[in-house]
C-alpha cells in the first residue's frame, strides 16, 4: 500500500491536551457555513500544517469535532476553519465572535501530495464544503505555479447560494493560469452557469489524463463517481487522491472510531490514494 | 542476569511478596470472588484469592464451582481483564477552568497508583503487550496508559487446566507464560503436596525473590511443576486453524455468511467490554452547572453501538451485520494491518459472556468451510 505523504508537525507534547486559540475574525460564507480565522493565545507556539490536514476543534464545555484546515499553509499561526453548522458543536462554533476562545489539537492526518506532482496537470474536484480542505492546496499550488502544468478546479455546489469563497473563486477565475469551472445541482433565477453534478464537468475539462494528479473532496458518493469518471478519462488509480470522513474522537488513532477496514482515517488518512481504498469505498457499511 | 533460579513457595508465602510491595506503596490486584464470579480487584492477602474455586464455562454460560482442593489458581479467566487498571473504563483526561474570560486546561488522569498484578495468565500478558503496542507503539502515545504501565509488577501464573472456551493454543498466546512477566508461578497440587514454583523474568523479579529468603526449589519439585504445566496443551477442547484468516476475512466483506452468523447478535457490546484487547473509547465533554469549569471524560466504547459510527446525517454501520462484521474482521484480520498481530488472544471471554452464546471460533470454522466450498 502506497503511503500518502505525512509529516509530524505538531507542537503539542501531550496530543490529548488542547491548546488555546482565539478567534481573530468570523466570516459568513453561506447561509449555514462560516469561516473562523484563529491564532494561538500563547506566544511561542508555532503552528504549521500541511494542506489537507485537520484539527480537533473544541468549544468550551460543548465538545470537540474534527475540522479540516482551510487557510494558506504558508501563513503560520493564522489558521482558518470553514465550518458548516450541522451538529451541536458546529452550531456552538457558529456563535463565536472575535476574541472568543477555542481548544485546538493538531494538525493531524495525511496531506495532499503537492510536492510529488510537479510537472503534472492538477485537477481539483470539490463538492460543497469539500472545497475547504482543498483550499490550502490551491494556495500552495498558486504560489508555486511554475512547478505545475495545467491547473483545473471543478467545483459543484447545491445552489448558487451555497457556493463557498465566492470572491476568491472569481479572482482565481480571472487568472490565465488557472481554469475554474463551477456547477450547481439546482440553478436559481439569474444563474447563468452550469447546472448538473460536478462529475458532468470531468469529460470536457482540459487536462492530459496520462500526466494528471487529481485531488477530490466532497460527499462520499460524489467522490466515488468522480473517481470512476476520472478513471474513464484515463487518470491512473494511484494519481487520484480522496479525502475521507468518519466519526473521530481522538484524531490520533487511539479511539477506534474512524476505522475504515485496516486504515484509521485520522492517522493513515484523511487523504488516501484511490488505489489504497478502492476495495472498500464501493462496499456498504464499512 | 545470572542463571535463572527456581524458588519454592508454600501457598501462604505469597503474602511475603505482597507485603514487600505494600511496604513500597503498591496495591495488590488479583482475582477474587464477587457476585458469583471471579473478578480482578484489590486484595489484601492470599486469603482473598478464590481458594478452592473453579469456573465452568461454555458459550453464554459461566458458573463457579467448588474444587476438592485449596488451589489458588484453579480456574481460568472471568469477566474482568487487567485493562481495567491500565486503561480505566472511565477516566478524566483533563479539566478546564474559565478565568477572566480565558480558559485554562489542566492535565489529569493519573494519580500515581502502583499495582502488583497477581495471577496474570499467558493470554492476558499477550493482551497487555498488544495494548502496549496500541497505546505506546505508534506515532502518538497515550501518556496515561504509559504511566500506569510503568508502575506495574506482574506475577503471572501458568495455566494447568484450560477452560472450555479457551483457545490460546490456536492463537499462539498460551497456555504457558513465556514473556512479559516479572515473576511466573506454577501451582503444584499432587499427593497431598501443595506448593508454588516461582521463576523470575526480570532483574526486579529476581531481586524480590532473593531478598525474601525463599528456599530454592529441588530438581524434583521443578520437574513436577514442568510436568504439570506441560500437560496443559493436551487438555484443550477448543481449537481453530487461524492460518490465512487475515486474508480470508478481508476478501469476504460481502459474503452472505455475515448475515447468518450475526443473526442472533443483540449488539449488547458485552464481547467488547470483556475483551482484554478491545481499546475503542469515546470522550464526553461536560461542564458544571455554572459553566465555569469543564472536563473531558474518556469512556470505553464499543463498535456494536449505533452511535459509534455516527457522522452528521446518520450512522454508517446501521445494521447488526455490519457491526458484527466490523468487530470480527478487526479482531482477526485488520488488527494485523494496524498493529502487526491479531487482536485476539484466545481467552474465550467473548464466547462465555455473549448472552446468546455467539462463538467466534465456530464462526471462523464456518467461514473456512464456506470459502473452501467456493473454491472447489
Amino acid at each position: 500500500m502506497e503511503l500518502v505523504e505525512k509529516e509530524l508537525l505538531t507542537t503539542i507534547q501531550n496530543p490529548m491536551l488542547p491548546l488555546t486559540f482565539q478567534v481573530r475574525s468570523r466570516r459568513q460564507e453561506t447561509k449555514d457555513t462560516f469561516t473562523l480565522e484563529i491564532e494561538p493565545v500563547e506566544s511561542g507556539v508555532e503552528f504549521k500544517f500541511l494542506p489537507g490536514q485537520f484539527n480537533m476543534v473544541y468549544v468550551f464545555g460543548v465538545g470537540e469535532v474534527p475540522i479540516s484546515i482551510s487557510s494558506d499553509p504558508n501563513r503560520w499561526n493564522r489558521i482558518a476553519h470553514t465550518i458548516r453548522m450541522v451538529g451541536v458543536v458546529t452550531k456552538a462554533m457558529g456563535k463565536l465572535k472575535k476574541g472568543d476562545l477555542l481548544g485546538i489539537r493538531g494538525p493531524f492526518g495525511s496531506s495532499w501530495p503537492i510536492d510529488r506532482c510537479s510537472e503534472c496537470d492538477i485537477v481539483i474536484v470539490a463538492g460543497g464544503i469539500g472545497l475547504a480542505p482543498l483550499r490550502p492546496a490551491i494556495y500552495h499550488i498558486l504560489s508555486n505555479r511554475e512547478k505545475y502544468n495545467r491547473v483545473v478546479l471543478l467545483y459543484g455546489a447545491r445552489t448558487p447560494d451555497d457556493i463557498l469563497y465566492k470572491n476568491e473563486i472569481e479572482k482565481w477565475r480571472s487568472r490565465f493560469d488557472f481554469e475554474v469551472y463551477v456547477t450547481v445541482d439546482r440553478g436559481t433565477t439569474g444563474w447563468k452557469g452550469n447546472v448538473g453534478v460536478v462529475t458532468t464537468l470531468i469529460p470536457r475539462a482540459p487536462f492530459n489524463p496520462e500526466n494528471t494528479v487529481a485531488f477530490v473532496c466532497g460527499p462520499e458518493i460524489m467522490m466515488r463517481f468522480t473517481s470512476l469518471e476520472l478513471l474513464k478519462r484515463g487518470v491512473k488509480e494511484h494519481n487520484i487522491f480522496l479525502s475521507m470522513e468518519r466519526n473521530m474522537k481522538c484524531g490520533i488513532g487511539l479511539c477506534g472510531h474512524c476505522q475504515f477496514g485496516p486504515a484509521f482515517i485520522c492517522k493513515d488518512g484523511p487523504v488516501f490514494s484511490y488505489s489504497q481504498i478502492k476495495d472498500l469505498i464501493f462496499k456498504r457499511e464499512i | 542476569m545470572e542463571k535463572v533460579k527456581f524458588y519454592y513457595l508454600a501457598p501462604e508465602e505469597l503474602n511475603k511478596i505482597f507485603d514487600y510491595f505494600k511496604a513500597r506503596g503498591y496495591k495488590i490486584a488479583g482475582p477474587t470472588v464477587r457476585d458469583n464470579a471471579i473478578v480482578y480487584d484489590e486484595i489484601k492477602s492470599v486469603n482473598d484469592l478464590p481458594l478452592g474455586w473453579t469456573d465452568e464455562q461454555s458459550p453464554g454460560s459461566y458458573r463457579l464451582k467448588r474444587r476438592d482442593d485449596k488451589a489458588l489458581f484453579g480456574y481460568v479467566v472471568g469477566p474482568h481483564s487487567w485493562k481495567k487498571f491500565l486503561f480505566p473504563p472511565i477516566l478524566t483526561l483533563w479539566e478546564a477552568k474559565r478565568e477572566n474570560g480565558k480558559f485554562k486546561i489542566c492535565e489529569s488522569g493519573y494519580d500515581g497508583e502502583k499495582f502488583v498484578f497477581v495471577g496474570v495468565r499467558a493470554c492476558e500478558i499477550s493482551a497487555i503487550l498488544i495494548q502496549d503496542k496500541i497505546f505506546g507503539g505508534g506515532q502518538y502515545a497515550e501518556p496515561n496508559y504509559l504511566k500506569r504501565r510503568e508502575n506495574v509488577f506482574i506475577i503471572a501464573v501458568n495455566c494447568n487446566d484450560p477452560g472450555n472456551n479457551c483457545f490460546c493454543l490456536s492463537t499462539g498466546t498460551g497456555p504457558k507464560v513465556l514473556t512479559g512477566y516479572d515473576l511466573v508461578l506454577t501451582e503444584v497440587i499432587s499427593e497431598g503436596k501443595h506448593y508454588l514454583i516461582v521463576e523470575p523474568g526480570t532483574e526486579v523479579g529476581a531481586e524480590v525473590l532473593m531478598s525474601l529468603d525463599f528456599r530454592e526449589a529441588t530438581p524434583d519439585e521443578i520437574e513436577e511443576a514442568k510436568k504439570i504445566s506441560g500437560e496443559a496443551i493436551n487438555k484443550f477442547k477448543k481449537e481453530v486453524d487461524l492460518d490465512g484468516v487475515v486474508e480470508m476475512l478481508q476478501s469476504n466483506y460481502e459474503n452472505p455468511l455475515w448475515e447468518k452468523i450475526s443473526e442472533k447478535c443483540l449488539t449488547c457490546a458485552n464481547c467488547t467490554m470483556v475483551c482484554p484487547t478491545c481499546f475503542c473509547n469515546t470522550v464526553e465533554d461536560v461542564t458544571d452547572l455554572t459553566g465555569q469549569s469543564a472536563k473531558r471524560i474518556r469512556k470505553w466504547d464499543s463498535c456494536f453501538t449505533l452511535e459509534f459510527s455516527y457522522i452528521h446525517g446518520g450512522s454508517l454501520r446501521y445494521s447488526t451485520m455490519s457491526r458484527y462484521r466490523q468487530w470480527m474482521i478487526h479482531k482477526l484480520s485488520t488488527w494485523k494491518n494496524q498493529f502487526g498481530m491479531l487482536g485476539c488472544v484466545g481467552c474465550g471471554r467473548c464466547i462465555t459472556w455473549c448472552p446468546v452464546g455467539i462463538d467466534i471460533v465456530e464462526n471462523v470454522k464456518l467461514f473456512r468451510s464456506d470459502v473452501l466450498k467456493f473454491k472447489t
